[in-house]
């Protein structure tokens, strides 16, 4: 059977067909769906971990106890696992893990555009890198076939374009493997003290080697060769980019794109005239082809920033553009991503953003309120750096900072990482005011479970962290939970907070509006603007809510003008609205109200 | 330079119902036996941001989506978006734009113009523009949200893929009243 599905859904599915029925992850696009759609195979077992260095962990221990594992995270999410990773190469894996990165080169929804290639060989482990959802599911299976034979942890690379692309897949069966599982001790392999980690140290030389060798006759190293004038290495989508340009030149496509096949690179280049490396990001293949002595054209003449498509291969390669219409230059309003209609996190940083105060924020939906009209965080590094941040900076500041720092964290991005940060500025006598904005979900990604909402991945009940429980539990005494709706209880709580001098946790409590939508609640009461109360004084356009329009009197009845310099009135779109009460809260003339049936 | 296949670009702002739009689109014209790839960005795109997804058809697709200067058929959800995407386009490219304005938040603020002649932009460097009312043709069909699925309908009439394909693919997506209601908005849109 035939089905149109998304890299991520087919790596699901690959993992599924051979049989894994383990799986551990943190969401962090673009490979949230993959753990998603794996955890709705029955018989299949998948967590969502608090951050990607426990999911490793869990994989790593699936795996040692002889069963095959899955472990999904975002390219930065392996920055999270390193310290795990580098050891289980050592240590091997016993049963099977694959590990997928799933990269996001030009960085739609990352905050760098690290070429997690680079990993496969700081960490001696191969990687695969897939170029379509067929590949990604088959390439799945191989990696666990590789990662059982050679006993080694094994990549997996996509990219956004191959994780979040559909293309048709061949769906087959699912072969369940022989149980393999029971308790295996060997300390000589798994207890990676000195003297036994510099024994597997030369092991896992040796093994590169072996699967160097592997590599050269692996079938997903691909030579087609057509017009041999122009050769081109390259893998994964970059491939697809080329191919739909220069569907006739030679091509060596690289499946494992660590370790190299040096012999087969060699062939092919011995068999063209003209040898390019199509990558995107990092020279990773080029460094390696020039270092065994090859002439190679890459990076000269192809970006080394952002994702490619086939016409930044085309002109790379020609100098010529495909024809297109010339335009005259447009400036056209910007679209950026916004804070939904009722979102709980904006009359927060609608606070904080009139506060006097540096606001060290982080990784979620929230980091949008860096910009205008809230402009209410100052700073975002990686998931959880919010609280080190603002403890650093207040003892940095001393005096100075008294009052002045705050760290802002999501509830999901404080379960991943912000715990001992939290543990650390108590620990260290630090005074900042941390904010937790709770919305109750992982926003970002679409809605995911965590340690603190009560469910599972797989939808099962389970316990639930209290934040303030916790606060107390690692010595901070002042624990303010707020109402995210309150705006006016939310500023007279940071100014108190602020003014102590301890440090305080403050939960700002509100569901995040699509979970809401999602579970169908409360029926939404939409408010609308009275144009005869609205006196133009556009209070309420400062939250910056995509339900808030501004009417010129040129494009609307001007006899609601009231005084001279009145230049319109602010309305509402009804459909979008929630009725968050936010704008009727900073409405200074009661123009803003419920919506009545009669209207 | 052979950018193989037809690529159709559907352009709008996160809400649209663009990716339900594209994930239908692609499935008929699997359907009618084609290779068929995909591409869209979620994440920050889903906050009420751009959204454009990519769509190419052909006996065998390499990539999934398409370069400058490669697009045969741009859909336009939202008159504005219509802009920037029109480098996209081949110059014969052709386009169907919805005829309806969503304010950016510069605009909603007071701080930025809508553009006032987007329509009339278009038209002077492209031949083939159609204009549909989606919205409110969506509304005569029962609710203004199948403006994407009468936008479906307008592009059919440009596809190789049979009428049947497309209502069976709705029944399959919709059930009970919905899929009554969107049929009849497809065929509205198929009819302008």
């Amino acid at each position: 059977m035939k089905k149109l599905m998304s890299g991520n859904e087919a790596i699901a599915r690959g993992a599924y067909e051979c049989g894994v029925s383990f799986a551990s992850g943190y969401p962090g696009t673009p490979s949230t769906e993959i753990l998603e759609a794996y955890s709705r195979y029955q018989g299949v077992y998948a967590e969502w971990s608090p951050n990607e260095k426990v999911a490793l962990e869990v994989g790593i221990g699936a795996a040692l106890a002889g069963a095959r594992a899955l472990v999904t995270m975002k390219h930065v999410g392996v920055n999270v696992a390193a310290d795990p990773l580098f050891t289980i190469s050592y240590a091997g894996t016993n049963g099977g893990l694959v590990i997928v990165t799933a990269d996001d080169p030009s960085m739609h929804s990352s905050q760098n555009e690290q070429d997690n290639r680079n990993y496969a060989k700081f960490a001696k482990i191969p990687m695969l890198e897939p170029a379509d959802s067929q590949e990604a599911k088959e390439y799945v299976k191989l990696a666990f076939d590789m990662s059982v034979h050679f006993d080694t942890p094994v990549f997996l690379r996509s990219t956004t374009r191959v994780s979040h692309s559909q293309s048709v897949v061949e769906l087959e069966e699912r072969i369940e493997g022989e149980d393999k599982t029971g308790i295996f001790h060997n300390p000589a392999k798994y207890v990676m003290v000195p003297a036994r980690a510099r024994v597997r140290r030369v092991e896992v030389e040796k093994r590169m080697i072996e699967i160097g060798k592997f590599a050269e006759s692996f079938p997903e190293n691909k030579m087609e060769l057509n017009n041999t004038s122009v050769g081109i290495i390259t893998s994964g989508m970059s491939y697809n980019y080329a191919k739909d340009v220069f569907p006739d030149y030679s091509y060596l496509k690289l499946g494992m794109v660590y370790p190299l096949p040096v012999k087969l690179i060699r062939e092919f280049a011995s068999k063209v005239k003209k040898l390019y490396v199509v990558e995107e990001l990092d020279p990773f293949f080029e460094e390696a082809i020039k270092a065994m002595g090859i002439e190679v054209v890459g990076k000269d003449i192809f970006p080394y920033t952002g994702e490619f498509d086939p016409g930044i291969i085309s002109h790379s390669i020609t100098g010529i553009s495909a024809e297109t219409v010339t335009l005259p230059a447009l400036s056209l309003p910007q679209r950026p991503p916004n804070l939904c209609p009722g979102c709980p996190h904006r009359g927060l940083f609608y606070v904080l953003g009139k506060l006097d105060v540096f606001v060290a924020g982080d990784i979620g939906c929230y980091t949008l309120s860096f910009m205008k009209p809230l402009e209410g965080m100052d700073s975002t590094i990686c998931m959880g750096a919010s609280i080190g941040m603002a403890h650093g900076m207040s003892k940095a500041l001393k005096e100075k900072g008294r009052g002045k720092v705050v760290g802002v964290i999501g509830d999901s991005t404080f379960i991943h990482s912000g715990i001992t940060s939290l543990l650390n500025m108590a620990y260290n006598k630090g005074n900042s005011v941390i904010v937790i904005s709770d919305n109750s979900t992982t926003a970002m990604t679409g809605l995911q479970e965590h340690a603190a909402t009560g469910r599972t991945l797989q939808g099962e009940v389970t316990r639930k962290l209290d934040f303030a429980l916790l606060a107390k539990a690692v010595g901070i005494e002042n624990v303010r939970i707020i109402d995210a709706y309150d705006i006016k209880n939310t500023k007279k709580v940071m100014k108190e907070e602020l003014a102590k001098d301890a440090p305080s946790l403050v939960i700002s409590r509100g569901a995040c509006v699509l979970l809401k939508k999602k579970q169908k609640g409360t029926p939404v009461k939409p408010f609308t603007v009275d144009p005869d109360k609205c006196i133009g004084c556009k209070m309420c356009l400062g939250l910056g809510c995509p339900a808030i329009l501004w009417k010129r009197f040129k494009d609307v009845d001007d006899s609601y003008k009231k005084t001279k310099k009145q230049e319109g009135i602010s309305s509402i779109n009804t459909f979008l609205c929630t009725g968050c009460t936010l704008c009727q809260q900073v409405c200074k003339s009661g123009a803003i109200g419920e919506v009545h049936d009669n209207e | 330079m052979n950018n193989s296949g037809k690529s159709i670009l559907l352009v709008g702002v996160g809400g649209q119902g663009i990716i339900r739009a594209s994930d239908i689109l692609s499935s008929v014209i699997m359907d009618a036996g084609y290779d068929v790839k995909k591409s869209e960005v979620h994440g920050m795109a889903q906050r009420g941001g751009c959204v454009s997804s990519h769509i190419r058809y052909s006996d065998k697709v390499f990539s999934p989506q398409s370069m400058k200067g490669g697009v045969d058929l741009l859909i336009s959800f939202e008159k504005l978006e219509t802009l920037r995407y029109l480098d996209y386009l081949t110059p014969q490219g052709k386009i169907i734009i919805n005829d309806e304005e969503i304010y950016p938040p510069s605009v909603n603020m007071g701080e930025g113009e809508y553009p006032s002649n987007v329509l009339e932009t278009v038209s002077e460097y492209f031949k083939d523009v159609r204009v549909v009312a989606a919205s409110s043709l969506a509304e005569k069909a029962g609710d203004k949200r199948m403006a994407n699925t009468v936008l479906m309908g307008a592009l059919s009439v440009h596809l190789p893929v049979n009428k049947t394909i497309w209502e069976e693919a709705l029944k399959r997506t919709f059930s009970g009243i919905l899929a009554t209601m969107n049929l009849s908005a497809f065929g509205m849109g198929r009819n302008v």
